[in-house]
């Protein structure tokens, strides 16, 4: 694990559809800005930047620490850019917490963004190479069926998927960053929504917004204000191509959360995590997930999601952030999971704070649900 | 409007005539010093605005607070270049008099640092583009005489640039995928077996994504297959013959790894996880060097697969 | 700061015209070789360096991840930048303590676009972007700063006759015939063989630390500094012709601390030699480039951290003592990595 590390500072911009009024650095400056100030710092005061966002085709610009490295402060020092597909937010703050940990610099700043707006995230995430051997389908098309296969196997009846979207926006009232606000969201209105791809409802997926997210971390001995303390951090990507690979709870996903877990020394994450921010793009993947990170057995997710123990008022609330269903900047939002998990154990979540969170685990996923990058932080120091 | 036949018809129509009233040159209307001011700074290219006592700043300049009457201070204050759209209306038809020709809006404009609105209309193209807060211009008349025309109209700030982009390749398959699709050309499907774990991964690659080992066994799969797993996708591709259409993952005999392929000849809400498909070719004459010579999958009508058993001989993970 | 070597390094036969193979295939043989010449089947860390727009597709590396054989899962990253930088993200987490090894590669296949358009890209998209201003345009202005500055269109010529014999003798390098003296401007002050070649090609190596280097290889490639920093992006905001970061790198890097034998600098436009010969404090008796440099063989992505295995590789055969590795990225020298190793 190295060196201690902690997250003393946060920023956000609101998540929406399209953000008409800033230039890309505008963006990456709001959220860079805005963690500084909650760090009490200015860009003088970081050694290094750290930045990452999905596939570059989205806004046109190739290589974009290139451009933007002086709008983040960082001429004069390192800036690295971080490109692992969906999980690209979490593995930013890894690599970031990685040169802390490393004890190679004392204060990094790490943003993750997305102005998909300026593009078109549908168009750009079903461009494909002319030779190929399977159909290529967007992402929801990509995950619809492996969603199909866990109601399968777990026999969990068709509305758990409604109940996690209706959670997951309701949360998002409380979040003044969020994207998508559907006050009075029902089960109902959910469920007579149209199927996009069976058996995922158009309000059972994630949006396209535009947004970016920071964080400034420090090594022990340069924390001020209240920190977030790193407990545990990994990553792990397994190959899609192998012959029987589980694709409902992939093995790399396990392998991480055991990582992470050992790290932290976390026996049960139920009973011992307070929240969850975790990458939840299309309903179903909450209770795929409570399985895939040992939150419940095998074929069990589905219940406890029913039976309310992830809301906001649960044993375990998951995503009371509102989560990548209610604002989805992909470049963003893995890194976003990983600042809400900051933001709770430092007592910073304002009206969606679940009441004396201690420790959190952020996670974030990618590409055909292979890459797989994941944090645990807490009030106290390791 | 009254015919020329009803003017003049002798079946008794009422009496219509075309009259105008219009003062030949136009009216001769003397300013005063504070709209005279406004209008030569306008024909100077500036708007400007005068304060009141109160300290308000009006825009356009009265001669006088209209809140009380008072006469304004003889401060002006230049305002601008840009102002705010706080209400606005979009014109569908104009009419001869009106500033523009084509389909533009009116609005209510601050400009900044000015306490009051402006009235005048804004080319903003189309109505989509109009909401309170939108940011304007003056668009100048090249040839200006003093008048609030001057001012052609309003044109919202620019916000956005389009940038054109388009990056061009000459791509080739690789090696692997070029055999595999050769075979494909030719009606046959060829996988490739690993040495090591002795699976055999379709299509044809020349390592294991396993365990790295190079593989050179090809296999020959069938057409037939089993589906694993499958999306009904109501919204339309350009790849697929309408909507709703079924998009599978398909593990066909002899194969360890599966296709993603379209499922057709039969209705999207009949397929099934673990029924049994063959696929559906062109002709030879059709074929080409690409996965489109496979229409679709169609069911073979044999007994489903029950796909659990399959899944505990692998071992689960 | 943990003792971390270079222990192994493996590149393509680099190739001026794309000879059908996918970047996966194109790959494969260098993750075999650095895997034969270590005895290492897995890695505590991977993290690999490639750009989707090269390729022509978005998420154009996970495909790369099949051709390692990420099973059981691995840990793993990816940068989208040189494999140099993916280099520096191994050499960081190895600092940690917990983890031995690392596997690191850069792959690109140049040939498959215009690869100097395709640098318009990476501009600001406000200001220059809209221009179409192409690599080999901005580098021009570049060397017509150098040449402002006091620099010989003499020294230009003499780095590439000396970049394209030394790429003749290496067989890993494209066989490029000396310049003619007769070519006439395509970007003026720039001729085309001042171009780097378009180039298909990978690279791999394998990081160490500490007693597992020396099990591993008999004479380690000790990284004794390794750093990076970038300059201000708009190319009216920064002197083009004395790149500040490439001298804080080195400085950070501490280069200047002892003799260098070797150095294998990332040199795409024959002015970038002199610039950074002065930015970096190379001393005149090192040798320069001994590969080639890409003037010889350019695969994009891959040739900075071909730069660090070739300077890496004569530590390992003892034919240096010290040996100096930089990367560049961004447009004119904008950002600049540097890695000092020794024996």
């Amino acid at each position: 694990m190295g060196d201690r590390c902690a997250v003393i500072g946060v920023g956000q911009t609101r998540y929406m559809s399209k953000r008409r009024d800033v230039s890309i650095a505008g963006l990456v400056r709001e959220a860079a800005l805005r963690a500084l100030e909650d760090a009490g710092l200015t860009f003088a005061d970081v050694d290094a930047v750290v930045i990452g966002k999905a596939p570059d085709l989205f806004e046109g610009v190739m290589m974009p620490e290139a451009y933007l490295a002086d709008a983040l402060g960082a001429a004069g020092k390192p800036i690295m850019r971080v490109h692992t597909a969906g999980s690209v937010g979490g593995s930013t703050a890894l690599v970031g917490a990685s040169l802390i940990q490393g004890g190679v610099h004392e204060r990094v700043l790490v943003v993750g963004f997305e102005k998909q707006s300026e593009s078109n995230a549908t168009w750009a995430l079903t461009t494909h190479l002319p030779f190929s051997s399977s159909l290529v389908v967007g992402a929801g098309g990509y995950f619809a069926p492996h969603i199909r296969e866990y109601i399968r196997r777990s026999g969990a009846p068709p509305h758990i998927g409604a109940l996690v979207a209706v959670k997951d926006r309701l949360n998002a009232l409380k979040n003044p960053y969020a994207h998508l606000r559907i006050p009075g969201i029902t089960r109902e209105l959910v469920e007579s929504t149209p199927m996009l791809w069976e058996p995922i409802r158009y309000l059972e997926t994630c949006p396209s917004s535009d947004g970016a997210c920071a964080m400034v971390l420090a090594a022990e001995h340069k924390v001020t204000g209240t920190p977030a303390w790193v407990h545990g951090a990994a990553m792990r990507s397994e190959t899609m191509m192998r012959a029987g690979r589980d694709t409902v709870s992939p093995q790399a996903g396990k392998d991480c959360a055991a990582d992470v877990y050992r790290q932290a020394g976390i026996a049960d994450p139920r009973r011992d995590l307070d929240v969850a921010e975790v990458y939840v793009p299309f309903s179903w993947y909450e209770p795929m997930w409570l399985e895939n990170l040992g939150f419940a057995t095998e074929g069990e997710g589905w219940k406890l999601t029913e039976a309310g123990c992830t809301a906001l008022d649960g044993d375990i609330p998951w995503n009371p952030s509102g989560g990548v269903l209610s604002s989805n900047p992909i470049g963003a939002s893995g890194l976003i999971r990983f600042a809400e998990a900051a933001l709770q154990v430092r007592g910073l979540a304002g009206e969606h704070q679940v009441p004396g969170a201690r420790r959190a685990l952020g996670h974030a996923y990618g590409g055909g649900a292979q890459f797989f990058a994941m944090w645990i932080v807490g009030s106290e120091k390791p | 409007m009254p015919s020329e036949q009803d003017a003049a018809g002798p079946s008794g129509g009422p009496l219509v005539a075309e009259h105008t009233l219009e003062f030949p040159g136009g009216y001769t209307r003397t300013t005063g010093p504070v709209i005279g001011r406004f209008l030569t700074e306008l024909r100077d290219g500036r708007v400007v605005g005068v304060r009141t006592a109160a300290g308000r700043v009006l825009v356009p300049p009265l001669e006088y607070d209209p809140d009380t009457g008072e006469p304004v201070t003889g401060e002006y204050v230049e305002v601008g270049p840009a102002g705010t759209v706080t209400t606005w209306s979009w014109v569908h038809a104009p009419r001869p008099g009106h500033p523009l020709d084509r389909p533009f809006a009116w609005a209510l404009i601050r400009m900044d640092g000015a306490d009051t609105d402006l009235v005048h209309a804004v080319d903003a193209g189309n109505v989509k583009a109009m909401r309170p807060g939108l940011r304007v211009r003056p668009r100048w008349r090249a040839e200006r005489t003093g008048h609030i025309t001057d001012i052609a109209c309003f044109v919202p700030e620019v916000t956005k640039i389009v940038a054109p982009i388009r990056t061009a390749y000459r791509l080739r398959p690789g090696r692997s995928l070029g055999r595999f699709l050769e075979g494909v050309r030719d009606g046959i499907l060829l996988g490739g077996r690993c040495p090591d774990c002795d699976k055999v991964y379709l299509p044809y690659r020349i390592s294991c994504p396993a365990c790295g080992a190079a593989v050179d066994e090809e296999v020959r799969v069938a057409d037939t297959g089993t589906v694993t797993t499958f999306a009904i996708n109501n919204l339309p591709d350009p790849r697929a013959p309408q909507v709703p259409f079924v998009s599978a993952y398909i593990l066909l005999d002899g194969a360890d790894t599966e296709l993603i392929g379209l499922v057709g000849g039969v209705p999207a809400d009949r397929v099934r996880q673990g029924m049994r498909v063959r696929a559906v070719w062109l002709p030879p004459e059709e074929r080409t060097t690409a996965m489109t010579n496979i229409r679709w999958f169609e069911p073979t009508g044999e007994p489903d697969v029950d796909l659990d058993a399959g899944r505990d001989a692998q071992g689960g993970a | 700061m943990r003792e971390v070597a270079v222990v192994a390094f493996a590149q393509t036969r680099h190739s001026a015209v794309d000879e059908g193979l996918s970047e996966p295939e194109l790959l494969l043989p260098v993750i075999r070789a650095v895997r034969e010449s270590t005895g290492l089947r897995s890695f505590g860390f991977t993290c690999s360096g490639s750009c989707d727009y090269l390729a022509g597709a978005p998420f154009s590396f996970v495909s790369a991840l099949d051709a390692i054989g990420a099973w059981p899962p691995i840990s793993e990253s990816h940068v989208e930048m040189d494999g140099a930088w993916a280099l520096y993200e191994a050499w960081v987490r190895l600092q940690h303590g917990d983890i031995d090894t690392a596997l690191v590669y850069g792959f690109g296949k140049s040939t498959q676009t215009d690869p100097y358009e395709l640098m318009t890209l990476q501009l600001d998209p406000y200001y220059l972007a809209p221009l179409g201003l192409d690599e080999i345009s901005y580098a021009a202005l570049q060397a017509r700063a150098w040449l402002d500055a006091g620099g010989d269109e003499k020294t230009m010529r003499e780095v590439v006759r000396r970049s394209r014999a030394a790429g003749r003798a290496n067989p890993d390098a494209l066989d490029l015939p000396d310049p003619p003296g007769d070519e006439s401007h395509l970007v003026e002050p720039l001729r085309p063989s001042d171009v780097a070649p378009v180039t298909d090609g990978a690279a791999a190596v394998v990081l160490a630390a500490g007693d597992r280097a020396r099990e591993l290889c008999e004479r380690p490639a000790w990284i004794t500094g390794i750093a990076h920093r970038i300059d201000p992006h708009y190319l009216g905001m920064r002197n083009l012709a004395r790149p500040a970061s490439a001298a804080d790198a080195a400085r950070a890097a501490g280069a200047g601390k002892g003799a260098i034998d070797v150095a294998e600098l990332h040199v795409r436009y024959s002015h970038e030699e002199p610039i950074l010969r002065e930015a970096l404090g190379i001393p005149d008796g090192t040798v320069v480039n001994p590969s080639g440099g890409p003037l010889a063989a350019n695969p994009i992505m891959a040739a900075g951290l071909i730069r660090i295995g070739e300077a890496a590789r004569r530590v390992m055969s003892g034919a240096a003592v010290r040996a100096l590795g930089h990367a560049t990225s961004g447009p004119c020298l904008q950002h600049n990595l540097v890695t000092v190793m020794e024996g």
